[in-house]
């Protein structure tokens, strides 16, 4: 890469967060708050002591979970927004687990996983077989899913799996602590979940790029014709990588539900599915950008809860920045795109 | 109205497409247009028509210099333009067809317009329900919409691109009777066509294109044989050839029908030894596509038995067709061949169909090289295939088939190609024969139809001729044959 | 169940899929010209938040609808900029979209949550509303649903029975055709979107001013994902999209009667909830499934009246048309 290419890259990159960042002072100015003040907030929020930066960690994992998911439809041309849904059933087959099986840590950790992943995986097949077979564009198939599966999480947690006595929305009942995924003292983020999230990302990283698998799947994203008259059975990668999307994102409701929560609430996913949308977005779909975009995504996301307690503003800022910056990205793109 | 070219030049890229074209019709003619694919009769009939706007040089009509923007200001100045497949919205009615461009006020005076449609129509003794959608007509009840409409519109210069293709002999009838109507009537009808049956029936004067350039102008009465000449440039010398004994039958068709949307060809029967190379002629569109997509396993045929080696295919997936040894060249190469995007590496590798989990880049850089070597591609192994010319890409294409194929199907294997690569495509594919396999191809050259093939297949107005002995036909023969004449 | 009941059920339906009706009706007018706004959900969520503090703040309920309407123009024409002159992907921007004015709403509407505000006034037709079961459904509402109803043969009438319609729909199917007859095909495709957008936010206050009064957190539940939807199982035609959001909106109320039900008393409401966006992936199924096609495709008759029923998308949707 040349320098000027650096540089112009650099500035193409680096101006849209600028831009987002002065819209988003407009949007307090407009509120009547402090920008400097709340965003001083938002820093502490996410950085002011080690267990608020291990509550950003927490959000740091299933957002990069979600986004290797994601770069693998991605890469095969899909479009999967029921992530956030198949995030719900990884939790939800954590949880059945979690209820049911009577093991030790060692054995019963590794099963919730395992579950989970089984939970959004079949919950994503679903998905692409709507697709692949019944022709229905997975935004509708996956969207409407998403539903289903936080309706479904609503249900057992005030119907089958309700608190003894109470049926409340705030959760089930806690799982027992072998189901617990062990975390560093006083913080809420373990080993764990950071080696799944990296090990992962390796694994996708260099699946994509190393095997035929990634080659066929990225051939397929960009022209499923010539793919197939070269040979690769499309439709199957098709549902493959839906599958594996969505074993991803249900590992990443795993992680939320037994290393997070300690049960199943209903926004177990928080929202990690739809924000991995915009991670991979801004990171122009390569897998390398994604642990920084998620960190960034993540501190925002977490240091804005703190907002509506200090000076009640709400924390959706957050969401207003992370949206404003990845469509003056996308937006940037097209016009370096027309007047190269 | 008296049309005048003059000096019309038109570049596309290192293309130049129209070369310092001059030419004159009368009024009241019909003016035959010829010239191979490539010959720049569409790129300048899209400039009369304002579809496109010229480099250099001037329109002028009724002696008067014109310019226009688009095809609306075209039309508006009398020149009418009739697409091969016809410009109108299929899932409209016709007469919603009739009324798009025509009136501006908010609510259409519609009876006003069925009856101006009803009248046209009859004048031409056209057969059209105003009520029906276009989507169920066919491609010669379209044509006469298109030209009741134009007409409608005050066009007095009618273009018509390759109308005979779609349509039937009965409609052809029909379709000359009307040219011949408007002639007379003082339009000036300009006739866009490959079929030199058609020109020479139907056209006072003929102006031959080729490679851009006018290349002659003939007035009646004249004969196929002199257009021939024109067109290709030379009149054909028999040639000698290798003597190939065939061996075992590779592909069997018997009575296949293959179809799309618009074209139905039925009753193939075909045997395709080992070793044979067998050419496909025709206009573009004629069924040719449909019938080396059927044979690749790529579209299902309608009717009919496909047997590869022996066993039966039909209903098999591509795949399986794969694995026979069947190999399809593409004409789109980067529509349906080759991934945009991706180097030629990456294509290599694919296109091996490997069972080999891990990508060992190292290997398959070292093979992308030789192929890249060994095909003489003009790039590299990181070059992505986008960046190729033509002619690069043609030969990716054929490197990416598999070196053992039984039968090769190529669609327009040269096409755009230049002189020196078209005979090193010729080279590779003869050496294929040597080994074994059966070729099929299609192609717009009759000159490379006669000179590679041991028998041709003429595919014209939804039939297919008997195969011919490559040997024994002659250019005068094939090109009546394509043309219409004889079949 | 006596006549009464169901005629006010049917009154309620009515009235209560009204945004959804102006949201299909946007939407359709759009993808007509070949432009999906898929931003739709959150131009509901920010044009009803909107829609309502404008009316809190003004008490000028006229102001408030102006201003819903202005936030889905601007949203739209967000959409048919980076679709027509970027070129970009029309999904992706409308996803974005979606997201990013679900949290603007989300932002900008703490100050409005749980407050209460001025409704659309009640408005019975004088005479009409009178008139025996007909006059109850569909003349003793509001001026929104009045509207509602106008809107829907407003654009029909204009698809179908004028001459910019015809041009509409040549742009939507076959954009190449359009312009060979003179039309500018961009220029309209951008001004059917932004009208189509405005069309939508005007539907997002009718859900905060009157539907499901006020403003709270995600406060019109995914309605803009069931309008894409419709729109689909509609055909792409508004008066079968219209009958589609009543469809929806009949179903939505009968399981509001189901959970009264005893036999459901155990099925909490968030279950029911749900059950709209299970029902559009059905619906979908139901439109876009090939063998379905093949079913109905076994005698001449079934087959032409399946192929009316469930319509064909605009040939040109979601491409770009440029001139050689």
């Amino acid at each position: 890469m040349s320098k000027t290419n650096f540089w112009n890259d650099l500035g193409w990159g680096v101006g849209p967060i600028l831009l987002g960042l002065v819209l988003t002072t407009l949007a307090l100015m407009a509120v009547g708050a402090d920008p400097a003040r709340a965003y001083a907030t938002m820093w502490t929020g996410a950085f002011g002591a080690p267990e608020k930066f291990s509550n950003v960690v927490d959000a740091w994992v299933p957002l990069v979970l979600g986004s290797v998911g994601l770069l693998i439809t991605f890469t095969a041309g899909l479009w999967n927004i029921g992530i956030e849904g198949q995030m719900v059933m990884g939790a939800i087959g954590a949880a059945w687990v979690a209820r049911t099986v009577d093991l030790p840590a060692p054995v019963l950790v590794p099963l919730l996983l395992v579950a989970g992943a089984l939970g959004g995986a079949l919950w994503a097949l679903l998905a692409g077989a709507l697709k692949v077979y019944g022709r229905v564009h997975e935004i509708f198939g996956g969207l409407g899913l998403n539903f289903v599966a936080m309706g479904l999480a609503l249900y057992l947690i005030i119907g089958p799996w309700k608190r003894a006595g109470i049926a409340s929305t705030s959760g089930t009942e806690p799982f027992p602590p072998a189901a617990w995924l062990p975390n560093w003292p006083g913080l809420s983020v373990g080993p764990i979940e950071i080696a799944l999230a990296l090990v992962s990302l390796a694994l996708v990283y260099l699946a994509l790029r190393g095997t035929l698998w990634g080659l066929q799947l990225k051939a397929i994203g960009k022209n499923a014709r010539a793919a197939f008259w070269l040979g690769v059975p499309t439709q199957r990668h098709w549902l493959g990588a839906f599958a594996l999307c969505g074993a991803f994102a249900g590992l990443a409701g795993a992680e939320q539900a037994a290393g997070v929560w300690a049960r199943l609430i209903p926004s177990i996913s928080g929202g990690y599915g739809y924000l991995s949308i915009l991670v991979v977005l801004l990171s122009g779909f390569q897998a390398g950008g994604v642990p920084f975009v998620a960190f960034f995504f993540a501190a925002v996301t977490k240091g804005s809860v703190a907002l509506p307690l200090d000076l009640q503003i709400d924390s959706a800022l957050g969401g207003v920045l992370q949206g404003m910056i990845v469509l003056l990205y996308v937006l940037s793109q097209g016009v370096r795109a027309k007047f190269r | 109205m008296r049309l005048e070219f003059q000096h019309i030049h038109k570049h596309f890229g290192a293309v130049h497409a129209n070369n310092d074209i001059s030419f004159t019709i009368e009024a009241g003619t019909i003016h035959g247009l010829l010239g191979e694919n490539g010959a720049g009769k569409s790129t300048l009939m899209k400039i009369l028509s304002g579809f496109i706007r010229r480099d250099a040089g001037e329109i002028r009509l009724d002696g008067h210099a014109v310019e226009f923007k688009n095809p609306a200001e075209a039309l508006h100045l009398g020149v009418g333009m009739l697409h091969q497949d016809p410009l109108d919205v299929p899932p409209l009615s016709i007469l919603d067809n009739f009324l798009l461009g025509r009136q501006t006020r908010l609510i259409q005076d519609r009876s006003a317009a069925r009856a101006d449609l009803q009248t046209l129509s009859q004048r031409f003794g056209f057969d059209l329900d105003p009520d029906a959608p276009v989507a169920s007509l066919t491609v010669g009840e379209r044509q006469q919409l298109e030209i009741v409409r134009l007409l409608s519109r005050g066009a007095r210069v009618l273009i018509f691109d390759e109308p005979t293709t779609g349509i039937s002999l009965p409609q052809k009838v029909k379709l000359f009777e009307t040219l011949r109507l408007l002639a007379q009537q003082g339009m000036t009808i300009i006739f866009v066509t490959h079929k030199l049956a058609d020109a020479e029936d139907l056209c006072e004067q003929v102006t031959v294109l080729r490679l851009g350039r006018v290349v002659g102008q003939v007035t009646r009465p004249f004969t196929s044989a002199q257009l021939v000449q024109l067109m290709f440039g030379q009149t054909f010398a028999t040639r000698e050839r290798a003597a190939v004994a065939p061996g075992e039958p590779v592909l069997e068709l018997r009575d296949l029908c293959v179809a799309d949307y618009r074209l139905r060809v039925p009753h193939i029967t075909l045997t395709a030894r080992a070793g044979e190379i067998i050419g496909l002629a025709g206009i573009e569109g004629s069924g040719q596509r449909l019938l080396l997509r059927a044979c690749a396993g790529l579209d299902a045929p309608v009717a009919g038995e496909i047997r590869i080696a022996g066993a039966k295919m039909n209903r098999q997936p591509y795949r399986a067709f794969l694995a026979r040894g069947v190999g399809y060249l593409p004409a789109g190469r980067l529509e349906e061949g080759l991934v945009a995007g991706l180097n030629l590496t990456e294509h290599f590798i694919l296109a091996r169909r490997t069972r080999e989990w891990l990508v060992n880049w190292n290997a398959a850089q070292n093979h992308a090289r030789a192929r890249i070597a060994e095909f003489n591609i003009r790039g590299d192994p990181a070059s992505r295939v986008e960046s190729l010319s033509g002619g690069n890409q043609q030969r990716a294409l054929l490197a990416l088939l598999p070196l053992d194929l039984k039968l090769m199907l190529l669609e327009h294997p040269t096409r755009g190609l230049d002189i020196e690569s078209t005979l090193w495509v010729w080279q590779q594919l003869l050496e294929r024969r040597q080994r074994g396999a059966a070729i099929l191809f299609s192609s717009a050259d009759l000159d490379e139809i006669l000179e590679y093939s041991d028998r041709i297949l003429v595919f014209s107005g939804g039939r297919v001729a008997q195969a011919l002995e490559g040997r024994e036909t002659s250019a005068q023969q094939l090109g009546e044959l394509i043309g219409g004449k004889g079949l | 169940m006596d006549t009464n009941l169901i005629v006010l059920t049917l009154a309620s339906v009515l009235a209560d899929s009204s945004p959804l009706v102006f949201a299909v009706i946007g939407e359709t007018l759009g993808e007509k010209a070949g432009i999906t706004n898929l931003s739709l959900d959150g131009t509901i969520l920010l044009s009803a938040m909107v829609g309502f503090a404008v009316a809190f703040t003004t008490d000028n309920l006229y102001l408030a609808f102006l201003a819903a309407m202005l936030v889905g123009a601007s949203v739209a024409s967000i959409v048919a900029f980076s679709s027509i002159v970027l070129k970009l992907d029309q999904i992706a921007v409308g996803f974005v979209l979606t997201m990013l004015c679900a949290d603007l709403s989300t932002f900008f509407g703490n100050p409005y949550v749980r407050k209460p505000g001025p409704a659309v006034p009640h408005l019975a037709m004088p005479g009409l509303g009178e008139i025996p079961v007909i006059g109850k459904i569909f003349f003793d509402q509001n001026a929104v649903v009045y509207l509602s109803l106008l809107v829907i043969l407003a654009v029909w009438w204009w698809i179908y029975k004028t001459q910019p319609g015809l041009q509409l729909q040549s742009i939507g199917e076959r954009p190449a055709a359009a312009f060979a007859r003179g039309a500018n095909v961009n220029a309209q495709r951008f001004v059917y979107t932004v009208l189509g957008g405005a069309l939508v936010g005007f539907g997002g206050a009718a859900y905060s001013l009157f539907v499901k009064l006020g403003w709270s957190y995600h406060h019109t539940s995914g309605i803009g994902w069931i309008a894409l939807a419709v729109v689909i199982f509609g055909g792409w035609h508004p008066i079968r999209g219209a009958i589609g959001a009543y469809i929806f909106g009949g179903l939505q109320s009968l399981s509001g009667l189901a959970q009264s039900v005893p036999a459901f008393a155990n099925v909490p409401t968030q279950v029911f909830q749900t059950a709209p966006f299970a029902l559009m992936i059905v619906a979908l199924l139901l439109v876009s499934n090939q063998a379905i096609d093949r079913f109905f495709s076994g005698s001449p008759i079934s087959r032409k009246v399946w192929q009316s029923l469930r319509g064909a998308p605009p040939g040109a949707l979601g491409t770009v048309f440029e001139q050689e």
